[in-house]
């Protein structure tokens, strides 16, 4: 999935990459706070911005790029929601605002997944998971935080695996109008539970491994805890 | 080279049930491997090959629990009464599957996981690490990322990992499934390097027979639970109890067989393409 | 039909896992693509269905270009079974994998539920209807994904490493059942590097080698040719390993199965005595 590629941290040198990631962190935060305060769609449109510089310092367009191409499916769903309920909830009455805050709404989905993508791209999730330590974050939690970073591009590759064998078994994605692509997406109530839950059961499965690799007690322990 | 005197591993009328199972995994099962064996573990799927190879490192029953009943015995410790920690110093365990084995950012880091674990110097980790990625020939994809390595290339990373900690005993259980012929048998070479080369005694559970027997002195045929035959490769492969249970046997025994049926009976009973050939010369030119 | 026309195809990542592969596949074919890892056989045969669409070049299924449709239409005469199981299972139990697909091409109801059955029964599963696929072994697995992509009965079967974990036994039942459906003039595509799999069931071969196809024709012909086995970087079936190691004796080469090997060792040791 094209979305997932934007968040795959890669080997590289720029003073982006090299920057302490706790200051990254920091930075996103902040990021993410201001988002959530505005709900008009000049200032979100200046936040988008905002990261910009920082993408060509790293050199990570192409990669960045990619993961608001991916997020515009999810995003026009958001939006579709978002105006069907205002839609709604107003008594049916049709309003330019409601246009106006579905699309600011949208629009902070958009600015999160555009300084996330930054985020990830130029921090190894081991120097992370260092600066992490050396706050003083408990190791189980770093550890954990860590391991699960490094699971997002094998549960991305899964789920479009698991794509792949449902479009070979006749589930259409790929064409048949908007609506009905979306509710494929969907699984059926039965198979919902296990259709999705299968990167998370194998995942599951890989601690399993740890205490065979000679986990510290306390943290096979904790290992086992997550099953 | 195989000391008679120490079994490295002993199990004796090891009956297991998985929890929720229905009927036990493993029946009664009573074997010896000495210490610097190779043994290939064979049978048809689901006799209980993998339940026993977990067994001998304590996942089974520490980690697994069920019902667990009778003996086993690795290198001196009660697998009941002793902890995974402690056994897994002398025991490691590669698995079929190796995208499920490595997790680590770095092939380096990957091998070095289970060291650091251990409380080892950082100029012992780096020297065993070292000497791990060269005995397994990886030594330049030492800082790629696991994940975006080939089948093979990701096997031997997993083998690497298990070596650096140095245990007595390696158990591999299926690992060139996802290998092609040519990749199966480096890493079989790999494996056999370290047995002969490193006295490291190797359980091998495998199905691809023509590849893997020529490295063997020991194999073991399960069947539902059971330990059928337990003898020299030559002795199992040309036994009855082989053919009924219908393991694949090398083509060259096979074909040793058939001519013994039509009374041509050669000198010696061969496992490798190469020891049929000089057989057939010897026979064919008497 | 399906025709594969000087098809290229290349990763986003930018590897050339295809470089000019044209081949014809008629209907009641029976083909095994072989190759070393990364020769691009799975890569091929994910055209096949359209999971992969080529950069250039077409592939043409029944007269209609796979860039043309989706996955969903053309696996409906398609059926893939892929390499790993568990990248095919995720429902809860057996049953509802097998009727996954049949809900999909639209089956009523009843008919779900007797080809279901018959899909069940064909590949020995009848016992594990209600069984998690999960709890199941690795073999099992493999023949609840088989079942699952046979009840549809598509005209085409591409079985992705079909014996891969699979023990001699289940081997010997899936040679048997290849045939069989052969014999219903299905068109069986196999992907293997299983030489000695393949030296039994003598198919039609198509050997590949960086992305090229270098061999197509019998399988007696192409896997007992040294030059192209070492150029594909594969092994050829012991027997053949045996009677080359006999080449100087005057012996035939070309032989791959062990009971063609015994009658020409027994032929020539009552003529030499």
């Amino acid at each position: 999935m094209s979305v997932f590629e934007g968040f795959r941290f890669r080997k590289v040198s720029s003073p982006i990459h090299d920057l302490d990631p706790r200051v990254k962190f920091f930075y996103v935060c902040i990021l993410f706070v201001i988002a959530l305060m505005f709900n008009q769609l000049l200032p979100l449109i200046v936040l988008f911005f905002v990261p910009l510089p920082f993408v060509f310092m790293a050199g990570v367009q192409r990669q960045w790029l990619r993961s608001l191409k991916g997020a515009i499916f999810l995003a026009t769903i958001i939006f579709a929601t978002n105006l069907v309920s205002r839609y709604i909830y107003s008594g049916y009455v049709w309003s330019a605002i409601m246009l106006e805050e579905s699309i600011a709404l949208t629009f902070r989905f958009i600015v999160l997944v555009a300084a996330f993508s930054v985020f990830f791209l130029t921090t190894s999730p081991d120097h992370l998971g260092l600066a992490l330590e050396q706050s003083h974050v408990p190791y189980e939690f770093c550890f954990a935080f860590t391991t699960a970073v490094r699971f997002v591009p094998v549960l991305a590759e899964e789920a479009q695996t698991i794509m792949d064998a449902q479009k070979a078994r006749g589930l259409e994605l790929e064409r048949g109008n908007f609506l009905k692509r979306v509710r494929n997406y969907i699984p059926e109530p039965s198979t919902a539970p296990s259709s999705w839950s299968t990167p998370l059961k194998k995942s599951w499965s890989k601690p399993r491994l740890l205490p065979d690799r000679h986990c510290r007690k306390e943290y096979s322990l904790f290992c086992s805890s997550i099953r | 080279m195989a000391d008679k005197t120490l079994p490295i591993i002993e199990t004796q009328e090891l009956t297991y049930t998985y929890p929720g199972g229905t009927k036990p995994s493993l029946k009664d099962v009573s074997m010896t491997i000495e210490r610097g064996e190779f043994v290939i573990l064979t049978g048809p799927s689901g006799c209980g090959k993998t339940t026993l190879c977990r067994c001998f490192n304590g996942l089974i029953p520490h980690f697994y629990t069920g019902k667990f009943d009778g003996d086993a015995t690795v290198a001196k410790l009660k697998v009941n009464q002793s902890s995974i920690h402690e056994l897994a110093q002398h025991v490691g365990l590669v698995f079929q599957n190796p995208e499920n084995q490595l997790f680590a950012l770095s092939v380096e880091k990957d091998v070095a996981f289970g060291l650091e674990n251990l409380g080892v110097p950082r100029d012992e980790i780096r020297k065993r690490v070292d000497w791990a990625l060269q005995i397994t020939g990886i030594e330049e994809l030492r800082e790629r990322p696991p994940h975006e390595l080939s089948g093979g290339q990701q096997q031997r990373v997993a083998i690497a990992c298990v070596l650096a900690m140095q245990p007595d005993v390696m158990v591999l259980d299926e690992p060139t499934s996802f290998l092609d012929p040519v990749g199966a048998q480096k890493i079989f070479d790999v494996i056999n390097q370290l047995n002969k080369d490193l006295g490291i005694t190797i359980i091998l559970v495998e199905h691809r027979l023509d590849l893997a027997s020529q490295y063997a002195n020991h194999v073991i045929v399960m069947n539902e639970g059971k330990i059928i035959l337990d003898g020299s490769p030559r002795e199992v492969f040309t036994s009855e109890g082989a053919r009924l249970i219908g393991i694949g046997i090398p083509k060259a025994t096979r074909l040793y067989q058939l001519l013994g049926e039509n009374g041509v009976h050669l000198n010696e009973i061969p496992v490798t393409s190469q020891e049929a050939a000089n057989l057939l010369k010897e026979a064919l030119q008497t | 039909m399906i025709e594969v026309k000087d098809v290229h195809f290349a990763y986003p990542t930018g590897v050339k896992a295809l470089r000019g592969v044209s081949l014809t596949i008629h209907d009641g074919d029976f083909i095994a693509i072989m190759g070393q890892n990364g020769a691009g056989k799975t890569t091929l045969v994910k055209h096949l269905n359209g999971l992969l669409k080529p950069t250039e070049g077409e592939v043409i299924v029944d007269k209609v270009k796979t860039k043309e449709t989706s996955v969903a239409k053309l696996a409906r005469k398609v059926g893939f079974v892929f390499q790993n199981p568990d990248h095919q299972l995720f429902c809860e139990t057996v049953e509802e994998e097998v009727a996954f697909a049949l809900k999909n091409f639209g089956f009523k109801e009843k008919a779900t539920k007797k080809r279901v059955s018959w899909a069940l029964n064909l590949l020995d599963l009848e016992g594990y209807r209600q069984t998690s696929p999960f709890m199941l072994s690795g073999g099992e697995r493999k023949r609840v994904a088989l079942a699952s992509v046979l009840a549809w009965d598509p005209k085409y079967v591409i079985l992705d490493e079909p014996t891969i974990g699979q023990d001699y036994q289940q081997k010997e039942k899936l040679r048997q059942f290849i045939i069989q459906l052969n014999a219903q003039e299905k068109t069986v595509i196999i992907v293997t590097h299983d030489v000695e799999f393949v030296a039994e069931c003598n198919p039609r071969v198509v050997l590949m080698t960086d992305g090229k196809i270098v061999a197509d024709g019998e399988a007696q012909k192409i896997l007992t040719n040294e030059k192209l086995v070492a150029q594909a970087s594969i092994v050829p079936p012991q027997i053949t390993q045996i009677f080359l190691g006999l080449a100087d004796l005057g012996l035939p080469t070309d032989i791959i199965d062990v009971h063609e090997a015994r009658e020409v060792l027994i032929t020539r040791l009552e003529a030499t005595s």
